[in-house]
């Protein structure tokens, strides 16, 4: 457990119902740190960063982020979804807002801020991903990758200390999957805090400072992408990469 | 059907054309070869192909026709040839028509019932504003803050008007209100105050609170269950027994509450479909962006969720609208009830029909209005959306 953690899991336990999601998961991401945890399905791997903002109520153990505990205390978990964005794999657009609107709501509401000055905010997020141009259309009216860019800008606008990617590119059309990867890439580089789950294998090499491979509800193993896809300790991860990397 | 005429019929209707010399000024493109028009006249054809086309259809088709031959014509000489439109009601024995005199002598009584007759600008001006506001309320231009303070007016204006007591004018009490204004006031105020109160009976059914689900559950079903009629005895005459001796609650309030109740309760189901058919990615991203329980409910579901149930609602507004007309087993005198009243009069006795076909054009009136506006809403609500 590093001193300057801003995400930390400790013991993490989650059932949905008889069906054990989690197990004993301990995880500790510093400031600044990209990790991507990558598994089979139903490892556990979206349970686990839907945990840290809380779109999932863990039952055993300790999530702390930022120093403030995850419990059922709603202001707290308010507080920490003000620091934490996320991004889904369904993009999750309000489809009868514009673009721009998509972007403004939620610092309007939550941060109280005025409204010309998030909108200047949200086009300069907008160019970032690069779609300016795109600001009065509806969600509707754009592709899949657009959409997900705008999901990014969305968060952005929050100006949020940790995003969280929910298998961001797995709901796209093969060429698409570049556009978004590249806005992923570049904010990475930026020194955001990331925990991505993705089966990007490549962004996960360029990217991560450390991956996170999950399987059955716990982490099986974790550490840097060199350790890990050239030199992988377990027998589940080696089975895992070696179906992955085929194709 | 033109499409579907073979081209090569050029000679063939190039004799129809000679035959006809006077069609071929009317069609310009027919000189030439290339835009044919199909031999015979146009809906001749179409006939042939829709409604003739099949034994079964023909014979559908005679069917429908005799049915129309044997209805149509009497009820047109009923309702306008064969009519007496004014005069006494003698003219109207003697005629074998429709005797829309009593609405000419009865009018008065059927919109504002049993409201002082000298007074009765009142009730009119009172109705006239409210359908006046009513129509600018639709209307999109309008839909600003300054629309809540005219309505804020109106409403007093309409008070003043209806009871009176100030400005000179002398004080009706609202148990000699009747008629159009009755209908009006309590089908809007009914739908006015249900509306919200079933968003949160809606709302509340859906809680993760376990006293509020089962109260909503408990209210929605209860009523549900219960035929109107009961709903408004039991305003009408059970709930001022529950009330402290002295503390009296004005029966056209009571019976306004019963429908509001009765309304909600049906008005919550169909706002419950809009709730369940927005996807749970919604609620995540509202609640991933820190917004709270109302702000995620006042910005993201209800905007959606409404839309999509505009039919139903709206069908549910109409429904309240027409039954307003039961308020009259609790005494009061509504559009429908205030005509049954006209037509008791021994003079016009026979003449019953009439007054109902009357009451009931204005009553579809305003539910054929809603209806339009309806879809114009949903038009609307829908133009940019696109999932």
């Amino acid at each position: 457990m590093t001193e300057n953690a801003i995400i930390e899991l400790r013991k993490v336990g989650k059932w949905y119902n008889s069906y054990h999601a989690l197990r004993d998961v301990s995880l500790s991401i510093g400031k600044g740190e990209k990790v991507v945890v990558c598994g089979p399905s139903g490892s556990g791997k979206s349970t686990m960063i839907r945990c840290i903002n809380r779109l999932e109520a863990h039952q055993t153990g300790h999530i702390v982020v930022d120093g403030i505990e995850l419990t059922d205390d709603v202001k707290a978990v308010e507080k920490i979804r003000r620091k934490v964005g996320m991004v889904f794999q369904n993009f999750n657009l309000f489809p009868h807002l514009t673009v721009l609107q998509n972007l403004t709501l939620a610092p309007i509401w939550v941060r109280g801020m005025a409204k010309s000055e998030i909108e200047e905010i949200a086009m300069m997020y907008l160019k970032r991903v690069r779609i300016p141009d795109q600001a009065h259309k509806f969600p509707g009216q754009l592709s899949g990758g657009q959409q997900q860019r705008v999901a990014i800008a969305r968060a952005l606008c929050m100006r949020p200390e940790i995003m969280l990617f929910d298998e961001p590119t797995s709901a796209l059309d093969p060429e698409m999957v570049k556009e978004v990867l590249d806005v992923m890439t570049e904010l990475a580089g930026e020194g955001m805090t990331m925990v991505c789950v993705t089966h990007e294998m490549g962004f996960a090499r360029q990217v991560a400072d450390s991956i996170v491979f999950m399987a059955e509800g716990s982490i099986i193993e974790s550490g840097s992408p060199a350790e890990f896809f050239e030199n992988p300790k377990s027998e589940r991860t080696r089975q895992f990469l070696g179906q992955i990397l085929e194709h | 059907m033109s499409k579907e005429v073979p081209t090569n019929t050029t000679t063939a209707w190039a004799a129809s054309y000679e035959e006809e010399p006077s069609q071929a000024s009317v069609p310009p493109q027919a000189n030439g070869v290339t835009a044919l028009k199909p031999l015979g006249w146009a809906p001749v054809n179409w006939a042939k192909a829709n409604l003739f086309n099949t034994p079964l259809n023909t014979a559908l088709t005679v069917l429908c026709l005799a049915i129309l031959w044997f209805t149509v014509p009497p009820m047109v000489n009923w309702l306008l040839l064969n009519a007496v439109w004014s005069g006494s009601s003698e003219a109207c024995r003697e005629a074998a028509g429709a005797c829309w005199s009593i609405i000419a002598v009865k009018h008065r009584l059927i919109f504002f019932g049993t409201y002082p007759y000298e007074e009765q600008w009142r009730p009119f001006l009172a109705c006239g504003l409210f359908v006046a506001m009513l129509g600018i309320s639709g209307v999109r231009a309008f839909w600003r803050p300054a629309l809540s303070v005219a309505w804020a007016l109106v409403l007093i204006a309409m008070g003043v008007l209806m009871w009176g007591g100030i400005l000179g004018l002398t004080y009706v009490a609202n148990d000699r209100w009747g008629g159009l204004p009755i209908t009006l006031m309590l089908s809007v105020f009914a739908i006015a105050l249900a509306f919200p109160l079933s968003i949160l009976l809606a709302l509340g059914r859906q809680s993760s609170l376990p006293a509020i689900r089962t109260f909503c559950i408990g209210f929605i079903e209860l009523m549900r269950g219960v035929p109107l009629v009961s709903v408004l005895f039991m305003a009408s005459v059970m709930f001022p027994l529950f009330l402290p001796e002295g503390v009296t609650v004005d029966k056209l309030l009571r019976a306004l509450a019963g429908l509001t109740l009765f309304t909600a309760a049906y008005l919550a189901e169909a706002v419950r479909g809009g709730l369940q058919a927005i996807p749970k990615g919604q609620y995540e991203a509202a609640d991933a962006l820190g917004l709270s329980y109302w702000q995620k409910t006042r910005l993201i579901v209800l905007p959606q969720a409404l839309r999509i149930v505009i039919p139903p609602i709206v069908n549910q507004f109409i429904s309240c609208f027409k039954d307003t007309s039961l308020v009259t087993i609790v005494g009061l005198y509504d559009l429908l009830t205030a005509a049954t009243v006209a037509t008791t009069d021994p003079e016009w006795r026979p003449y019953f029909a009439e007054v109902y076909v009357f009451a009931g054009m204005i009553f579809w009136l305003f539910c054929f209005s809603m209806s339009r506006y309806s879809q114009w809403l949903e038009r609307l609500a829908n133009r940019y959306t696109r999932r």
